[in-house]
């Protein structure tokens, strides 16, 4: 255990659903515009995930009117408000990079049918 | 002679834990070094009368008691404290208002203020003139030959016929005090004597480290 994680206990947040590289994961992040406060949708699948502890951050990339867009969260930002998974993925590798040469059909990943 | 100029200046000692982050109030990331300033206390109060300048000795972290020389035990004693492991004076103006054997926790500091940093830095052991001083060295290429990484010259011919001292060269680097200016507390945790430091000050993770009221902040006394 290193010393300074006392201090991260404080920001880590335990409401972090189990994810991996490949699902497709809906984050609700929360966006300030001024004074008001929204809550938007990033929906995409996983390509990466890494880092442990407080540092820990995955990307999420989805094509967006035809434009690859990927965005990175830090798992325990205070600006998810939640994570919701929707589709399990079947993937062999842990980090996605070759779908962002892949467009259409070739970019589709299974869905885990198994038991998880 | 007199100091033409005194702060009140506060002091801690504290051990360097490390860095992390945490999240700020906007969310933001930032950056923190994690101290450890406890069981710091005050030792010895020296005054104009008697030391002829104003400033408080303070003692910081546990030593086992048979590892105190004696006129260290003997001080520690007069003071009515438990032997520390390390003794730092603070020069302050307001020196009077504190009392010996008084605990000086973290809270000393607050959110928000801006204090100086003095730390060893880490030893970086025989580095050459491009690490330690930051030269740029010779041409990769270009017919450069074995010589990417040398200083050049290092002066002229007959007249001075010398090498100027304080020439910088290649040696030791590292170990040395460094003071940190300006730094920003970020948070403080009273309960677990923890004081968080936006970005980084110098020293290895244990090492000991002085923290001030910065130099360039305080208003003079």
């Amino acid at each position: 255990m290193n010393p300074t994680d006392l201090v991260d206990r404080a920001s880590l947040r335990d409401d972090v659903p189990s994810f991996g590289p490949g699902d497709t994961l809906k984050v609700h992040v929360r966006v300030v515009e001024g004074t008001r406060e929204r809550v938007q949708v990033f929906q995409g699948v996983v390509i990466r995930r890494q880092g442990s502890g407080v540092r820990e951050s995955f990307t999420v990339r989805k094509l967006s009117f035809g434009v690859g867009v990927e965005r990175t969260f830090p798992v325990h930002s205070p600006i998810i408000q939640r994570i919701e998974p929707m589709v399990v993925g079947d993937v062999r590798r842990a980090k996605l990079y070759y779908l962002r040469d892949r467009v259409g059909k070739a970019a589709k990943i299974k869905e885990k049918r198994a038991v998880r | 002679m007199t100091a033409t100029f005194e702060r009140n200046v506060k002091g801690l000692l504290g051990t360097k834990l490390g860095m992390t982050q945490v999240w700020d109030e906007n969310n933001r990331i930032v950056p923190v070094t994690v101290i450890a300033a406890t069981t710091n206390v005050v030792t010895q109060v020296r005054q104009p009368q008697t030391d002829g300048y104003n400033a408080i000795q303070v003692g910081f972290g546990e030593i086992e008691g048979r590892k105190v020389t004696k006129p260290n035990a003997g001080h520690f004693a007069k003071a009515g404290v438990t032997p520390r492991r390390h003794l730092v004076e603070i020069r302050t103006s307001d020196a009077a208002s504190y009392s010996i054997g008084q605990e000086l926790s973290a809270e000393l500091f607050a959110a928000g203020d801006e204090i100086d940093v003095t730390g060893t830095s880490k030893g970086k052991g025989y580095a050459g003139v491009m690490k330690r001083h930051g030269f740029h060295g010779v041409s990769a290429s270009h017919g450069a030959h074995r010589n990417h990484r040398k200083p050049g010259s290092i002066g002229a011919c007959a007249t001075p016929g010398r090498v100027f001292k304080g020439t910088r060269m290649a040696g030791r680097m590292g170990n040395d005090t460094v003071t940190t200016q300006n730094v920003t507390v970020h948070a403080v945790d009273a309960d677990r004597g923890l004081i968080l430091l936006k970005g980084a000050v110098p020293g290895p993770k244990g090492g000991v480290v002085v923290l001030r009221s910065a130099a360039k902040k305080t208003q003079e006394a």
